[in-house]
């Protein structure tokens, strides 16, 4: 199989492994998406350095773009081929969908995150009181 | 940054995201056993990817920019730490993000408060 292929493949997986195996839907919340922006800019950033340099190298047959990094096109963003997208995001997400399914089954699912330390929570988070500790309820 | 480039990409975003766990109290160091658990069936899988596309040649090193310390199946020790690290700075971002709005995760108590700390 090509890179390509894979890459879809794993997407696919993915999405299954998320929504139906460990039903953990992370796919359909609010804090997922939110994160994967942060995530994904920071993925073209760092794996356009590792591609852009030429750390790693790929396999013009393997992939839909060519082999010589160019910024964007030619199958390629950021450097990197468009295949490093489905890849990042099938790590990214199948990653997140087993931390969250280990604390539904109960391991370590406190103390939850937060309040921030340096930062004050958005004030439309009027549910949440900062200073509260572990296992407080969340909408 | 010749052979140390790909580790100093690693150690940015070990940098850039492990602030979260002091900053925004993600609890993520602190909850080291869930995220071993988390950790382990990523890295086997995606390992096992790596070792495919090495094999198959889908991707290869430059070995001026990497350390050369080569694990079997010629799998630099730079892609192991990979990931570990990238899925890491997942969950990490994820913590800090329900840390900062309140949004539910989904491992949330069905009881809140019930469950033994």
């Amino acid at each position: 199989m090509t890179y390509t292929q894979l890459a879809l493949a794993a997407v696919a997986a993915t999405v299954v492994l998320d929504l139906a195996i460990l039903r953990t839907r992370l796919l359909s919340r609010r804090v997922f998406w939110a994160s994967y922006a942060i995530i994904v800019f920071f993925q073209l950033l760092t794996n356009g350095v590792l591609t852009g340099l030429a750390i790693v190298r790929y396999d013009d047959s393997a992939i839909i773009g060519g082999a010589d990094p160019v910024f964007l096109g030619a199958g390629r963003i950021a450097y990197a081929p468009v295949e490093d997208l489905l890849f990042g995001f099938a790590l990214v997400v199948s990653a997140m969908a087993w931390w969250v399914w280990w604390g539904r089954r109960g391991v370590q699912r406190t103390p939850y995150s937060g309040p921030p330390r340096w930062f004050s929570r958005s004030a439309s988070e009027s549910g949440s009181t900062p200073g509260t500790d572990g296992a407080r309820p969340r909408g | 940054m010749g052979h140390w480039s790909y580790l100093a990409v690693l150690g940015f975003i070990v940098l850039g995201t492990g602030w979260l766990e002091v900053a925004l109290r993600t609890r993520v160091f602190r909850r080291w056993r869930r995220l071993l658990l988390a950790l382990a069936p990523v890295v086997a899988v995606f390992v096992v990817w790596d070792l495919y596309a090495i094999t198959r040649g889908h991707w290869t090193f430059d070995g001026e920019q990497t350390t050369g310390v080569v694990l079997p199946g010629d799998v630099p020790l730079e892609e192991l730490l990979f990931f570990v690290v990238v899925p890491l700075a997942a969950i990490l971002t994820l913590e800090a993000v329900r840390s900062a709005r309140g949004w539910p995760v989904g491992d949330e108590s069905p009881v809140p408060g019930s469950e033994p700390q």
